[in-house]
């Protein structure tokens, strides 16, 4: 089950047991993605937290 | 398979310690002499105390040079040149570590470099020694001229989107940070503790040699303009260039990811590294001391045209050394990261 890192492009390739709702991460550009849905195959960035770089 | 038998002129430098360190653990290569005027005839530890146990050569003078497969040049700039052909004669193959013969245009070479080559008929016999650039070349070739440390963070970072004519020609900015060990390992009065701890000097803000590889190697027939600025930093190995180049179209950073995939998808030594979190987010000099890798990120600027491209290697490595074994690995049809496995170290 391919599909693609809406972030970098990147193929991303589900786990047989991948479930709606599951985080993974983009080997890529290593953003946290969340399984929309499973068949078809989609995914979307998770929200995140902004981080404090002390600027 | 006999081994490859090689010397190296000039191996007391740190270029040259390096090229050492990683010949010696080479399974196709046997290191027939190692050259020093200065330390003529001293122990290779004396000098590169890291390869205390790993061998017992000593330094030789280059008048007891003997004939071998191939010759690694590890010397001062403006020397190649001037004793090239005693050096053909002992090799049928050579790698130039100095900056010599990396220009092919002979006027540019005496623009940027302000004197006349010894030896401009043998400019073209060189090739430029970029493997992600000159493949193909370096398989056949007899003669390679390794690159330019600045010059092959910026050129990799950059080269896609030159070859792509994806950016304005004439708005390139890059300012590089290096370390110490660049300026090589003859003191002077700036690289005294107390004066070079904790610099951050801008020791070159125009006119770096370096750029004339950049436009050569960039350039693809048109007229470009490159702006680059150097700054020594407390650093001892290491160097990041950061490039700000205009798009011309209004490319997204997914276009982009595409386009360095393509470059750089099959490249075993170039990491495209861009994380959306974490620490490392972008390429980090320290995560690449003693490895081969160069490491490029990018940034588009959401507000202009503006992308930021992040570009790091060891300039001992990626920047000479490892560069060249890795030239001389595809001379001779060896997998090109044979020798060059270091991974790096974490923490450091």
């Amino acid at each position: 089950m391919k599909t693609e890192c809406p972030v970098c492009s990147a193929q991303i390739e589900l786990a047989k047991d991948a479930v709606q709702g599951e985080l993974i991460e983009c080997s890529d550009c290593g953003t946290e993605l969340e399984v929309v849905t499973v068949n078809p195959p989609k995914v979307q960035e998770a929200p995140q937290e902004e981080e404090d770089w002390g600027e | 398979m006999s081994k490859i038998k090689v010397s190296i002129i000039g191996a007391s430098g740190y270029t040259g310690g390096e090229l050492l360190r990683l010949l010696l653990f080479h399974p196709n290569v046997e290191v027939n002499q190692i050259t020093s005027e200065s330390y003529t005839g001293k122990f290779v530890h004396k000098v590169h105390p890291n390869l205390r146990k790993s061998t017992m050569m000593k330094f030789v003078s280059v008048n007891e040079i003997e004939p071998c497969d191939l010759l690694f040049l590890c010397l001062p700039h403006n020397s190649s040149q001037n004793h090239i052909d005693n050096f053909k004669k002992l090799a049928p193959k050579i790698i130039d570590l100095s900056a010599d013969f990396r220009l092919k245009d002979l006027d540019e070479y005496e623009k940027w470099y302000g004197h006349k080559h010894a030896r401009p008929d043998l400019l073209g016999e060189f090739v430029y020694g970029i493997p992600e650039l000159h493949r193909e070349e370096m398989k056949k070739a007899n003669y390679i001229s390794s690159a330019g440390c600045n010059a092959t963070a910026s050129i990799l970072g950059l080269y896609p989107l030159y070859k792509n004519n994806l950016v304005e020609l004439d708005r390139t900015v890059i300012e590089v940070k290096v370390g110490s060990s660049e300026g090589g390992n003859k003191a002077n009065e700036g690289s005294h503790h107390p004066e070079r701890a904790n610099v951050v000097r801008s020791y070159q803000p125009t006119q770096h040699r370096h750029t004339a590889e950049m436009l050569q190697e960039m350039s693809f027939g048109k007229k470009i303009t490159i702006h680059f600025s150097a700054t020594a930093i407390d650093m001892v190995r290491g160097l990041l260039a950061t490039c700000h180049v205009f798009l011309k179209d209004n490319l997204q950073e997914k276009d982009i990811w595409k386009v360095y995939r393509e470059a750089y998808g099959d490249e075993p030594f170039i990491r495209i590294v861009k994380e959306s979190d974490g620490i490392y987010r972008f390429p980090e000099p320290k995560l690449l001391i003693g490895t081969n890798y160069c490491d490029i990120g990018f940034k588009k600027d959401e507000f202009s045209n503006r992308l930021v491209v992040i570009s790091a290697i060891d300039n001992l490595m990626k920047g000479a050394a490892g560069q060249a074994l890795q030239a001389f690995n595809l001379m001779y049809g060896f997998a090109e990261r044979t020798g060059l496995e270091f991974p790096g170290l974490h923490p450091i």
